[in-house]
This record gives C-alpha cells, structure tokens and sequence, in this order.
C-alpha cells in the first residue's frame, strides 16, 4: 500500500488513537479558554497578520468581475442611469433647501433653549473586504483595523441606517457583527410614539425582533425604530429597522413584533465607522448599605466617645 | 466508472511534500473565496476534502497533527474560535487514517459513500462544538457535507492524473 517507503519494524510514533485523543483534548482546551477568556487574542492576531495577503488574494477575483462588469456596462443604461439621477437629484435638492432652513431654525431654538448642539460624529470609510464564511455568523470584515484607531465597540452604519458593531480588530481589518446577528441588540426607540424598547437579532439576514414588548405596547406596522442613544454605544437617531408584523395574542404575555433592518445588511461595499461617540457623565453609583461591620465600628465609636 | 479505477493497476509517482502542501493550498484558498448566503451552506469544504484524501492515500505523511494545525488557521480566517475547525478536521482524519485501507479497496462511487458519514461526523463536531456555545444550530450548514461527499470522485480523479507519470515524449 505505502509504496514508496522501506518496510519499518518499529511503530511509528504514538497511535492514531493517542494522537486522536491529544489533539482533540488541546482542541477543547483552546476552545474553553477561547469562549471564556480573553488570552488567545493576541495569538489570533499574529496568525491573523500572517494570513492576510492570502486573504486579499482570495477577494481579488471577485473584485475583478465586478470591475469588468462595470466596464461593460452600455450606454443605454449610463443614460437612463443618468436621468434617473438628475431628477432624483432635483427632488433631493428642493429637499435640502427645506432641510437647510429647518437646521439653521432648530440651532436657534437650540440655543435659546440653552442646550448644548448635537455632537456631529467623525466617521471614517471603510469597505467590505469579505463576507464571513460562516454560515452560523453574520459578521463581515472591513479594511480599516486599529491602525486606523478602529475600536471594538464602534458603530458601523451605512446610508439607510446601522449597520453594525465593531467586535474585534485586526491591525488592517476588523470584525463587524450585523444587527442581525442571533442575540445582538441594540437600544432604540420607536420613531412615532416615543416608546425605547431593544431589539434583538434573529440570525436571519432580513428579520429582527423585539422582545419583550406587553401586548397594548404602542407599536403598528410600519413604524421605525431609531437607536434612542441612552447606553452611550450608539449615537442616537439612526434608524435601526421598521416594524413589519405585530402579532397580539392574548394568550402569550408579549406581543410577537417582527421588524426588517433599514440598512442594506448584505448589499453595500463601502460602509462608514462612527468613530466618536459621545462622552456621557459617569453613572453616579447606587447607595451603598453600611455594612453589619462597619455599623459595630460606629458603635463602639459612640460608646467610648463620652 | 465502476472498474475503470484499479489501484494496484495504476502506478503513481510518489507524492512529495511541495505537491500535498500546494493541494491543500489551493484547497484553502478555495475555501476563502467570499462565498455568500446559498452558496455557503452548499459549500463544499475543499480543505476537508483534500486532507481526506492525504490521510487515506499517505496516511504516514499527512496526520492529525497535520489536520489539526490546518484547522487553527481556518479558525483564525473565520474568526470561529479556536480549535473549532481543528477539532472538526482532527476527527475527520483520524477517520481517514483507520478507514485508509478498506477505502481504498473500493471503487470511487463506493468510496463516495465511505467518505461520507466521515464528513458528517467532522460537521456534525463542529456544529456541535457551535450548539454548545451559541446554544442553535443551522441545519442547512449540514448541507456541505453531502456536496463535499459528491466532490470527492471529481476530486479524487483530479489528484490521482496529477500523481501519475507524464509520459516521455522521446520514448519509441
């Protein structure tokens, strides 16, 4: 069978059942520690350094069609392409001139209402290098990484609306988890009625849900819901998804609400990272009970002060 | 098909390591390519496949060790955590290596279904590996292992007319 070898008397190194078991024991050991702990990210990053231009490799044929697509792209379609734009352009602009007057009258109501301005994000561009290759995960990675001073944590958002979180970074990439990854959540408040509730990611690529919300909640079809800002990771006022089914069932103690992310989750190359996020006061703590130790020392205090 | 493949009536050349580290190469890169929505879960898992069929052709020259570091990588590519992918392939050619001489007894079509609820059994560590973790499984992931089950004749044959001696052009 082996053809190619000399005939050995003596074993070669330890049984495929001792290998088996070694390696699948270091492979639950890493795992552990992996899922609980925080050692292995470093490692991850050499490893994930060294592989990067295999990586960059791997997108580049799909980068190519695209590219050759466009060069083929006919006239006709440039031409339509072009009309369409300038009449959506005419429209966006009466637009911007309304949008204009209302800014300029709401910094003077701002300001006469003595409140500090809305803080204006800086954000950076970044674009899609790959799509995870996971089928369990919605994650994708983008070509900034911590060279870039990309944080975990930051927010990724795209025209429509929030994209994404930052969860971990690469020196040229990071790892973006989508909204709509299984039991991501994100604070928003709902657009028409006010009402702050979070929604939560169903590792389906167009489905959201929001939990927990009683059966008379103010919600119906159609309503946005835009991130309300309180836990100081997103920016407030960017649409997150727009309610598309509302079940009340009597029978269950919530309301079954389906929602569909606003931003194109899975249809953009080139997304933005907001970068800054606004500097909240520091959550004062809560009333510390004295403790059974500390009231004996007062005691004992009182007793021999006299 | 059936008895066009005899392996003992074959000569092959002798696999040296550059030709088993560009197969498995090229099965990686394969594996990266920016594979989305459908055509993920169908998938076919090259770099599983090819180690399959180092770990039942040279089960002295590829082992679990092998398969084992191969997965770390894979880990580090998909950001799954670590030793998901290694625990996976570990499995999987441990399989391929107690398995390596009744299939090759076999003919492709029959090794197909050898090879198989091998696959299965890799996939079904990793997703098991995910449920313990995330607490759900995607069922359609296990999807890939039927099509690397299917790849696995195309492939094999590929493999073998790369090993086999190219004929002399001065020969009579």
């Amino acid at each position: 069978m082996d053809d190619t070898r000399t005939l050995r008397f003596f074993n070669r190194g330890p049984s495929p059942v001792a290998r088996l078991v070694f390696f699948s024991v270091l492979s639950l050991l890493l795992l552990f520690v992996d899922s609980r702990f925080q050692y292995l990210e470093s490692a991850r990053k050499v490893l994930a350094v060294m592989i990067y231009p295999f990586q960059r490799l791997t997108a580049l044929p799909g980068e190519a069609l695209g590219s050759v697509a466009v060069y083929f792209e006919t006239q006709e379609t440039l031409l339509t392409e072009n009309t369409q734009l300038r009449q959506q352009h005419d429209a966006d602009a009466a637009q911007l001139s309304q949008l204009q007057a209302i800014l300029a009258e709401n910094a003077q109501l701002r300001v006469l209402m003595d409140l500090k301005g809305r803080v204006d994000y800086p954000m950076q561009m970044a674009e899609i290098v790959y799509v995870e290759r996971d089928i369990f995960k919605r994650k994708l990675l983008v070509n900034k990484g911590s060279q870039a001073n990309v944080m975990p944590g930051q927010v990724v958002v795209d025209d429509f609306g929030v994209v994404g979180q930052v969860t971990r970074t690469y020196p040229w990439l990071s790892e973006v988890t989508l909204v709509t990854d299984k039991d991501h959540s994100v604070p928003i408040q709902n657009q028409r009625s006010g009402l702050r509730a979070v929604v939560f990611g169903s590792g389906d690529i167009n489905e959201m849900a929001l939990r927990y919300m009683p059966v008379s909640a103010d919600i119906v079809e159609g309503d946005v819901l835009v991130t309300s800002g309180i836990d100081g990771t997103y920016p407030p006022n960017l649409p997150v998804a727009k309610v598309t089914r509302v079940e009340r069932d009597p029978a269950y103690p919530f309301a079954r609400i389906t929602c569909e992310p606003l931003a194109g989750v899975d249809r953009h190359r080139a997304l933005m990272i907001v970068s800054g996020l606004p500097e909240l006061p520091e959550r004062p703590e809560a009333a510390v009970e004295p403790t059974a130790e500390q009231e004996r020392a007062k005691k004992r205090f009182k007793r021999r002060k006299p | 098909m059936s008895n066009g493949y005899a392996k003992d009536q074959e000569f092959l050349l002798p696999a040296n390591t550059g030709f088993i580290v560009f197969s498995l190469f090229v099965a990686v890169m394969l594996n990266w390519l920016p594979w989305h929505g459908w055509a993920l879960a169908l998938r076919p898992d090259f770099v599983a496949l090819v180690l399959l069929y180092w770990c039942t052709h040279k089960p002295h020259r590829i082992g679990i060790g092998i398969a084992w570091l191969v997965g770390i990588f894979a880990d580090v590519a998909d950001a799954s955590l670590f030793g998901q992918h290694a625990l996976a392939y570990t499995v999987l050619a441990f399989g391929g290596i107690v398995l390596h001489r009744r299939v090759q007894m076999f003919d492709l079509r029959q090794q197909s279904l050898h090879v198989f609820p091998l696959l299965l059994l890799s996939y079904g560590a990793y997703a098991a590996v995910h449920w313990q973790v995330r607490g759900f499984v995607a069922w359609e992931y296990f999807l890939g292992a039927v099509t690397s089950a299917l790849l696995w004749t195309p492939m094999t044959l590929l493999l073998q007319a790369l090993r086999r001696p190219r004929r002399d052009p001065n020969e009579l």
